[in-house]
């Protein structure tokens, strides 16, 4: 097992030298750079921009060296933790990030539980009840669920927290909390807050889960062991949870390591509608400036996630699956 | 869904253990009812994006100045005067609101224009004829229009709009997927035929490809489409940044299959017979994968269509003047004009429509693949 997960983590550096190569020539592609527009804001609000100093800040940032030079400056500094600097926010990309990043875990691992939560028990009240009314109206709703843009429920549940509710529009703190420091009233606030992200985030992929869980489920019931385990004269109760949850569940286990990398890509897109203080709206931003360390760091970033979700997800399924063996 | 399957029983065809494997597939695919429904809504969208102008009542930057933010207009058969023999809307009266300055329309009784069947209006093409021919529209005067799913804040018909909108957002889809089904057929088939190097290039180009996010993908290269170039070639460059990522979980799909294929019997007879590669390829290979590749892109079409409405939404993809679904919605983003004009949120309605139906037939495909399991 050791040895698998060192060969896997071995072979990721070569993957991970050539993704690093096509993020960076990706957020090169915009004509043009951060200064370029910035000069150009400034030029519209005729402010004096003087060409020298411009410049001056692309030579401070190494702008003005070929590409190859710059990919070498970004990719030396990433090595040693150093990300680059965001030419918009003025500050280390590595700070901004990490600021961020906190709650953009705590989103995720929020939209996990909640589709854990909702998705298994219905899989496997479906599975147990196919073809009953109960089970056509829950996969008929999860389908639903599949086929909302996740912006337009975002926005639903924005509009449903605001005027029917008189919650909050968005955002994960109430003003009074917003630069707080952490107490347990900072804590309640952001748990007040957490849910519409956590539930809009984890609908589409409840929907999913609910959908592998169901026929999983299915495929083990059909299992002679069941057909054993029932002719013995077993509570039906222990069989379903001792017997074919146990086993059932096995591949849901295993797609959670895949589900922490793309609940954090995924969450991207409601976060900017929301206005939540996470990463999303951050790399949103960032594209529009062409703020590009910082964009092309946090691209990175989730592809290094997704590479290492990618390689939990395997150590799980071995982890609760004895049958299967790693080589 | 094969659990949504209104199963009739064994189908009582005669000759069914004689039917080829595309019968059974179709003799399998019909008993499914929602998905025929699915596919005929389908159909009629698709064939919306071709007759567009025509169905439209208006064009779609027509503005009517002064009806900003109308609210969808009823289609009326009763007046104060009683039954009036053909459907009519009302003309508007304008206020405004003391307290919030915004405008209110009430109807003014007086005025109703009936509804007309081909009615002349604004000019449009229709299939390369210019015409200013429309299935229906109303003879109005000064400002007043037929708003059946209101208007915008700049006074345009939003139902016109989405008519228009249809034509990218689904086509969007439909071309992003044909390219990657050709590419991931043509790159799976190959490296699953002839394996070596070729094989081993493409499985580490497509997990190089798959480790990164889609979405953050998908943004940053659409962030990076030069905003000056014109409609149809940054449209185009949407639909490839849509299918970057898609060709790569069909062409290992397709990889997979070819692989188990090249083991069987009959591929070794046809081999063993001289047959050239190209026809083992095309005669043998590509039938047997052609299931699988119907299922996968019938599947990829609806997140290609969500992709791009959620790219639009942002001001990443489809950008104004042009008008997809996605860039429709962009008018409801800001929740205070949401609380006074719901409709603008209309636009989503029909692309949960579209996806589900797609994914209604996508997984009807996928039963009917396999015909030869109940």
């Amino acid at each position: 097992m050791l040895t698998y997960i060192v060969r896997r983590l071995l072979r990721l550096v070569p993957t991970l030298f050539v993704i690093s190569i096509l993020t960076f020539i990706i957020i090169q592609l915009p004509p043009g750079d951060f200064f370029d527009s910035l000069q150009a804001q400034l030029a519209e609000s005729e402010s004096h921009a003087d060409q020298q100093s411009f410049d001056a800040l692309r030579a401070q940032y190494h702008l003005d060296e070929p590409l190859w030079k710059q990919y070498l400056y970004w990719i030396g500094g990433c090595l040693q933790g150093d990300f680059g600097y965001s030419f918009e926010w003025r500050r280390p990309v590595a700070d901004l990030i990490a600021e961020r990043l906190g709650l953009t875990f705590i989103m995720a691992l929020g939209s996990l539980l909640f589709m854990w939560a909702v998705a298994i028990p219905i899989g496997i009240y479906s599975a147990r009840h196919r073809l009953s009314w109960g089970d056509y109206t829950l996969t008929f709703v999860a389908f639903i669920g599949l086929c909302v843009p996740n912006f337009v429920i975002a926005l639903i549940a924005m509009y449903a927290s605001v005027f029917w509710f008189g919650g909050s529009a968005g955002g994960l703190f109430s003003q009074e909390y917003k630069y707080a420091a952490w107490s347990l009233a900072r804590l309640w606030d952001l748990l007040r807050h957490l849910w519409i992200p956590v539930v809009v985030i984890g609908a589409a992929g409840t929907a999913t889960m609910m959908r592998l869980m169901r026929t999983s489920m299915l495929d083990v019931l059909d299992r002679p062991y069941i057909t054993t385990a029932r002719a013995k004269g077993l509570a039906e109760r222990w069989v379903v949870y001792k017997y074919a949850v146990r086993v059932a569940i096995n591949p849901m286990i295993s797609i959670m390591g895949l589900q922490i990398p793309e609940l954090v890509s995924g969450s991207i897109i409601v976060a900017i509608v929301l206005g939540l203080p996470t990463t999303g709206p951050l790399f949103y931003r960032a594209l529009e400036t062409q703020d590009m360390y910082l964009a092309g760091s946090f691209l990175m970033l989730l592809a290094v996630l997704l590479l290492l979700g990618n390689l939990l997800a395997d150590i799980l399924l071995a982890l609760v699956d004895p049958r299967i063996r790693l080589e | 869904m094969s659990e949504g399957r209104h199963t009739e029983g064994g189908d009582p065809q005669a000759g069914l253990a004689t039917a080829g494997q595309w019968q059974l597939a179709w003799i399998k695919f019909r008993q499914n009812r929602v998905a025929l429904v699915a596919g005929v809504v389908l159909a009629l969208m698709y064939a919306m994006t071709l007759f567009g102008g025509f169905l439209a009542p208006y064009e779609p930057d027509h503005r009517f100045g002064r009806r900003a933010y109308v609210p969808p207009q009823g289609l009326h058969l009763f007046s104060p005067d009683g039954f009036e023999g053909r459907p009519f809307v009302f003309g508007l009266t304008t206020h405004s609101e003391a307290s919030s300055g915004r405008t209110l329309y009430t109807h003014d009784v007086d005025k109703r224009y009936p509804l007309r069947l081909f009615h002349r209006g604004d000019p449009h093409s229709f299939l390369g004829i210019e015409t200013d021919l429309h299935l229906f529209g109303i003879d109005a005067e000064g400002q007043d229009g037929m708003f059946l799913f209101g208007t915008d804040r700049q006074g345009r018909d939003l139902l016109s709009r989405i008519l228009y909108g249809a034509r990218i957002s689904l086509t969007i889809g439909l071309l992003g997927v044909t390219i990657s089904v050709v590419l991931g057929a043509v790159l799976g088939v190959t490296s699953g035929y002839f394996g070596g190097w070729v094989d081993e290039l493409m499985q580490r180009t497509v997990e190089m490809l798959r480790a990164f996010p889609q979405i953050p993908l998908w943004m940053a290269l659409s962030a990076a489409i030069p905003p000056d170039i014109d409609q149809i070639t940054s449209y185009f460059m949407i639909t490839l940044i849509l299918s970057l990522l898609g060709w790569t979980s069909l062409a290992r799909i397709v990889r997979g299959k070819v692989l188990s294929l090249r083991a069987e019997e009959f591929v070794m007879a046809a081999q063993l017979m001289g047959a050239s590669h190209k026809r083992v390829i095309f005669r043998h290979l590509i039938p047997g994968v052609m299931g699988e590749i119907i299922v996968v892109a019938t599947i990829a079409v609806p997140s290609m269509i969500l992709a791009e409405s959620a790219l639009s939404f942002l001001n990443l993809g489809i950008r104004p003047p042009m008008t997809s679904w996605g860039v429709l919605l962009q008018d409801g983003r800001q929740l205070t004009t949401l609380y006074f004009h719901q409709w603008l949120l209309l636009p989503a309605a029909f692309i949960v429509v579209v996806v589900l139906c797609f994914n209604f037939l996508g997984d009807a495909f996928r039963d009917a693949a396999d015909p030869y399991t109940e």
